[in-house]
């Protein structure tokens, strides 16, 4: 690690201002891909502003129809939340496979989406579920908001507070996990919302997607059984030591259909 | 606690390890919590690239920087007259000529040979200065090819490592006798061949590795601090490599190390390195690898091709084995490889199997890779992979149950004298077998088997009997392979007035439980409480003599201390003897108490041991006061645990993904001192293996020859929650060759049970072979063939 200088503001205007004034000040929220990042030297950033103990960004609530959570939320908090758990239990399901206990407890919905890491589980979650994300200068859907492999709509010196997540009881998230990191290999997630079916692919490689054949073809009656890897574009997947792109789009037609056998 | 409630130690009960609370509470004391008056701190400029000259060296910038002590290059270490780094065994080729080591300077000179290489090393006043610097080091290197795949580097065109040997092969080393094996072939009726690859590991103790090193100008001498597990070996080494003038100018002290698996034992360039700048600067320096410096430069493990064939009669008896073996070095030899590769491996070949005729070679390949050295069984894994996988496909062979096979071919007899060197001491393998296969429910499996299709799933079943070789001795022996002999162990008792005890051993604790378990050996014998009893290791200064640990060796420093014990008893009979006026004869000892059955008085252990120091009641020029023993224990024999693992898998054919759902293990560790420990070294080890099996793969780029794998999002390390509930049986058959009857355990788990999941896996296919680790998508694409051929 880079010497650096290291903040801890108590309100989001305190936060902006501290990020604003300084071109290399990084905002930190959890840490669990930005420290290994600096430890390696893999970054150089002049201060870091560490949003963890901001109100602003604090906190589960359920809101009209559905459920909001402050972007500081750790993976630990949605996992164990019972508001999640009641409206939304798919979500807490998949932060309780994030990492392990370690991370869970550490990094944070906020920062796991500012992340877009194409191997993170969320994303597939926000995108699913046609979440919003709101931020300190406005509020986007998700679809806006993730924009490619790590990266997103957010702006320099902006700083998302919360995600805003519709109730559904029948949606699933299932992870094949890399055997070494526990990211998702390929993850899936798979949501039956009001306006019909909704899935999302995460770890493909390019960032997360969503699986339009597939929706489609549920939407128009369709056999869940009948999903196969035929009907998604080969070109969404790279491969790597851990499964070639040909293994990724063959697991993600697998985890789909095992995830929508479960939609009760 | 008071003394009133301090437990009593029981040789074969489970006491928790007394070194526990005090190590997971954070209160353990690693090299790197040591900061000495004048601490520097040191960063290392390693090279990028496999295989490099190097050219210019340009350390201006980094040497103006803030904090910068001074930096040292390869060049300034010859000039200082560090000497290379040397291959710690004699191994000899069959044409009887030396094996060709290349010279490894603890810096690189002019070339450097895999990546990771440390080419220079920057001393500043805090770690961050340190490598900042180190950043700021320009090394000009001209690239050359790179190879990473052992027969290509044999290969007509492959770049060549090392400038006085061609084709990049160190040796060809061969065991056992050609014209028998060939008379075996050819008299055979059946026979099955494979080609099988180790994949290379790579060690990852909890610890990185970590020196702290301090000069006394004064006086010219010494003091380490290192992670190892042979502290008083390592004096030796760094002694004559500094050339210092003796051995008390150098102490080496090995506080807390947290774990080590072989990967603490070698001698390395780093720590040389270190060492030498603290001369250079005459202030004490400090180095703690960072995790991808562990995983760049810490010896790795196992990485060997070979071909094997088995040949039997119709019934399936082997007859005759031969095998060959390449065996990744890395880009040099690293001190103890020599051994693991030839008599820690090939000795072991037959397993416990009666095969009369066998002939193994094995060729030392230099490749632009780390290092590799003894990782958890050094070389016994490697062979049991070998014969286990064998014997898997001759029960295939011959249509027999896996079982069944094994149980032909057994040794029966004991002592057991193998056509490799080495002699079995003693076994029960039909028993212990029996043991694993109830344990096992070997006779439900075909049921569950069924049970799992229904589900949609592939269950197999594997087996795997392993013997290996543990405790390693007699010094005479191994001097007669190559090695310097010295493989004893010694333990000094020191028993205090008031009745405690100081037990001093060369032997080194890094996770075996030594501390408890030495305690629960000698309070048992000296009838005292287990907390009355400290044992001190690690410090050169305090131990005067020890070989370390590695190889399950506890057995061989155990026996050094009962056999002190013992002494100590004694002499405590001749001086209860002078204290009841009796003759030394007529005093028994038994559960702390000196007896007379003559005149009916009794005297404790502890009232002993004041009179021993009081020198008052008995003659001075007859028996010396005080009460202090020592002894050296030179076993006669290794000794050679073995035992039967059985692994059952379920296949998930849509994904390819294994799961371990059963293991169970019956092993023969001759007598056990403390089940807890040793079930949890069997966990250990068996986690370890059953990850080398699934999961674990260090992957060098073949072109480039990048470690891809230098991170744990890319390295595979086991996980409790991808393991099963592990089934542990002991079937003992004590060893005559110490006076406790014990084997070792340390590296059974991890020796028995890669072959067990592989044969699992195997099973569930219903195919010849598959290389570790047994990925998804490898085994998904086997489950795809299967499918196409059905």
């Amino acid at each position: 690690m880079y010497e650096l200088a290291y903040s801890r503001p108590e309100s989001l205007t305190e936060a902006l201002a501290l990020l604003a004034e300084d071109e290399g000040a990084q905002a930190l929220s959890g840490g669990q891909t930005l420290m290994p990042v600096l430890r390696a030297r893999l970054a150089m950033p002049s201060r870091l502003v560490d949003l963890q103990r901001l109100p602003e960004l604090a906190g589960i609530r359920l809101v009209e129809g559905g459920i909001e959570i402050g972007a500081a939320t750790t993976h630990a908090e949605v996992a164990a939340s019972a508001h999640v758990r009641a409206v939304l239990p798919a979500l807490a399901d998949l932060a309780g496979g994030i990492g392990d206990p370690a991370i869970r407890h550490r990094g944070t919905i906020g920062g796991s989406i500012a992340n877009n890491d194409p191997a993170a589980c969320y994303p597939s979650a926000l995108l699913a579920l046609g979440a919003t994300v709101t931020t300190s200068r406005r509020t986007l859907a998700a679809e806006e908001f993730f924009t490619g492999m790590f990266s997103t709509a957010l702006e320099p010196g902006e700083i998302v507070t919360a995600v805003r997540f519709p109730a559904c009881q029948r949606a699933a998230y299932i992870k094949f996990r890399n055997p070494a990191s526990r990211f998702a290999l390929v993850g899936a997630f798979v949501a039956q919302l009001p306006s019909g079916y909704r899935i999302a692919i995460t770890g493909g490689g390019h960032g997360v997607f969503r699986w339009r054949e597939a929706e489609q073809h549920l939407d128009g009656g369709g056999a869940m059984a009948a999903i196969t890897e035929d009907m998604l574009d080969l070109g969404h997947f790279t491969g790597d030591l851990h499964g070639s792109a040909e293994y990724r789009h063959h697991i993600a037609a697998v985890i789909v259909r095992r995830a929508l056998s479960t939609l009760a | 606690m008071t003394a009133m409630t301090a437990p009593m130690g029981k040789f074969g009960q489970s006491v928790k390890r007394v070194e526990d609370s005090r190590l997971i509470t954070g209160n353990g004391r690693y090299v790197d919590d040591l900061v000495l008056p004048g601490q520097t701190y040191a960063a290392f400029v390693r090279s990028a690239y496999a295989h490099a000259r190097i050219g210019a060296i340009d350390i201006s910038a980094a040497e103006a920087m803030p904090g910068v002590v001074k930096i040292l290059t390869g060049q300034d270490l010859v000039d200082g007259g560090l000497f290379a780094l040397p291959s710690g065994w004699n191994l000899n080729s069959v044409d009887g000529t030396p094996a060709r080591v290349g010279v490894h300077h603890a810096l690189a000179v002019d070339t450097v040979r895999f990546v990771g290489e440390p080419v220079a090393l920057v001393i500043a006043e805090t770690r961050g200065q340190a490598r900042d610097a180190a950043d700021s080091v320009f090394v000009e290197y001209e690239e050359l090819p790179a190879v990473v795949d052992m027969a290509a580097a044999l290969g007509p065109d492959a770049p060549q490592l090392h400038p006085d040997i061609p084709s990049n092969r160190a040796f060809t080393w061969d065991i056992g006798n050609a014209a028998e094996a060939d008379a075996a072939f050819a008299r055979a009726t059946r026979r099955v061949s494979l080609e099988l690859r180790n994949n290379r590991l790579v060690p990852n103790a909890m610890e990185p590795r970590a020196i702290n090193a301090e000069w006394r100008a004064y006086d010219g001498s010494m003091t380490i601090y290192l992670t190892h597990q042979n502290p008083i070996g390592m004096r030796l080494f760094f002694m004559m490599l500094l050339g210092l003038e003796s051995e008390n100018h150098l102490r080496v002290v090995s506080p807390d190390v947290g774990g080590g698996f072989g990967s603490k034992a070698p001698c390395y360039a780093e720590e040389l390195v270190v060492a030498f700048a603290a001369r250079a600067v005459g202030r004490p320096v400090k180095w703690t690898a960072e995790r991808t410096e562990s995983f760049l430069t810490d010896a790795h493990g196992r990485d060997h091709v070979t071909t094997a064939e088995l040949a039997m009669d119709d019934e399936g008896r082997f007859l005759g084995l031969k095998v060959h073996t390449l065996a990744n070095l890395g880009g040099y030899i690293s001190t103890s490889n020599a051994l693991v590769v030839s008599y820690m491996y090939a000795t072991m070949l037959c397993g416990q199997y009666a095969i009369p005729a066998v002939h193994a070679v094995v060729e030392g390949v230099y490749t632009n890779t780390c290092p590799v050295d003894a990782y958890r069984g050094a070389g016994r894994p490697e062979a049991a992979y070998v014969i286990e996988r064998l014997a898997h496909l001759a029960a295939r062979e011959i249509g027999v149950d896996q079982a069944e096979i094994r149980r032909r071919n057994f040794v029966k007899a004991f002592p057991h004298q193998t056509p490799l060197v080495y002699c079995y001491d003693s076994g029960d393998y039909e028993g212990c077998l029996d043991a694993a296969l109830r344990l096992a429910d070997y006779a439900g499996f075909e049921q569950r088997r069924a049970e799992a299709k229904a589900r949609g799933k592939l269950r197999g079943i594997g087996l795997s009997a392993y013997v290996e070789a543990c405790g390693i001795g007699p010094s005479k022996l191994l001097a007669s392979l190559g090695g310097g002999g010295g493989m004893w162990e010694s333990c000094e008792i020191r028993v205090q007035p008031g009745g405690s005890v100081e037990v001093l051993t060369g032997a080194h604790n890094h996770g075996q439980g030594h501390q408890t378990v030495y305690a629960q050996i000698i309070s048992e014998r000296f009838g005292i409480p287990m907390d009355r009893i400290t044992v001190v290791q690690g410090d050169t200064d305090r131990i005067q003599a020890g070989t370390g640990t590695y190889g399950s060796r506890a057995s061989v420093g155990l026996s050094a201390a009962v056999k002190s014990c013992e002494k100590i008893i004694e002499k405590g009979r001749h001086i209860v003897g002078y204290m009841l006026g009796i003759d030394p004869g007529e005093v028994d000892f038994a559960e702390g108490i000196y007896t007379s059955a003559a005149t009916n008085q009794t005297v404790a252990f502890t009232e002993m041991a004041g009179a021993a120091h009081a020198a008052s009641s008995f003659p001075t020029d007859k028996l010396e006061p005080g009460l202090v023993a020592t002894t050296f224990f030179d076993p006669p024999n290794f000794t050679y645990p073995a035992g039967v693992h059985v692994c059952e898998v379920e296949i998930d054919p849509e994904t390819g993904v294994t799961e371990v759902v059963a293991f169970n293990a019956a092993d023969d560790f001759g007598n056990v001192a403390n089940p807890l420990i040793v079930e949890g070294q069997v966990h250990g080890g068996l986690t370890q293996g059953i990850a080398q099996a699934l999961w674990e793969n260090a992957v060098y780029d073949p072109d480039t020859a990048q470690l891809m794998t230098a991170s744990y999002m890319d390295y595979g390390m086991p996980r409790a929650d991808s393991l099963p509930e592990f089934g542990l049986a002991f079937w003992p058959s004590p060893t005559p060759v110490n006076p406790l009857g014990m084997k070792g355990c340390g590296e059974a788990g991890a020796i028995g049970s890669p072959p067990a999941v592989i044969n699992a896996v195997c099973d569930a296919l219903g195919i010849a072979h598959v290389d570790m680790p047994a990925a998804p998508e490898k085994i998904w694409r086997l489950c795809q063939e299967r499918q196409e051929a059905l």
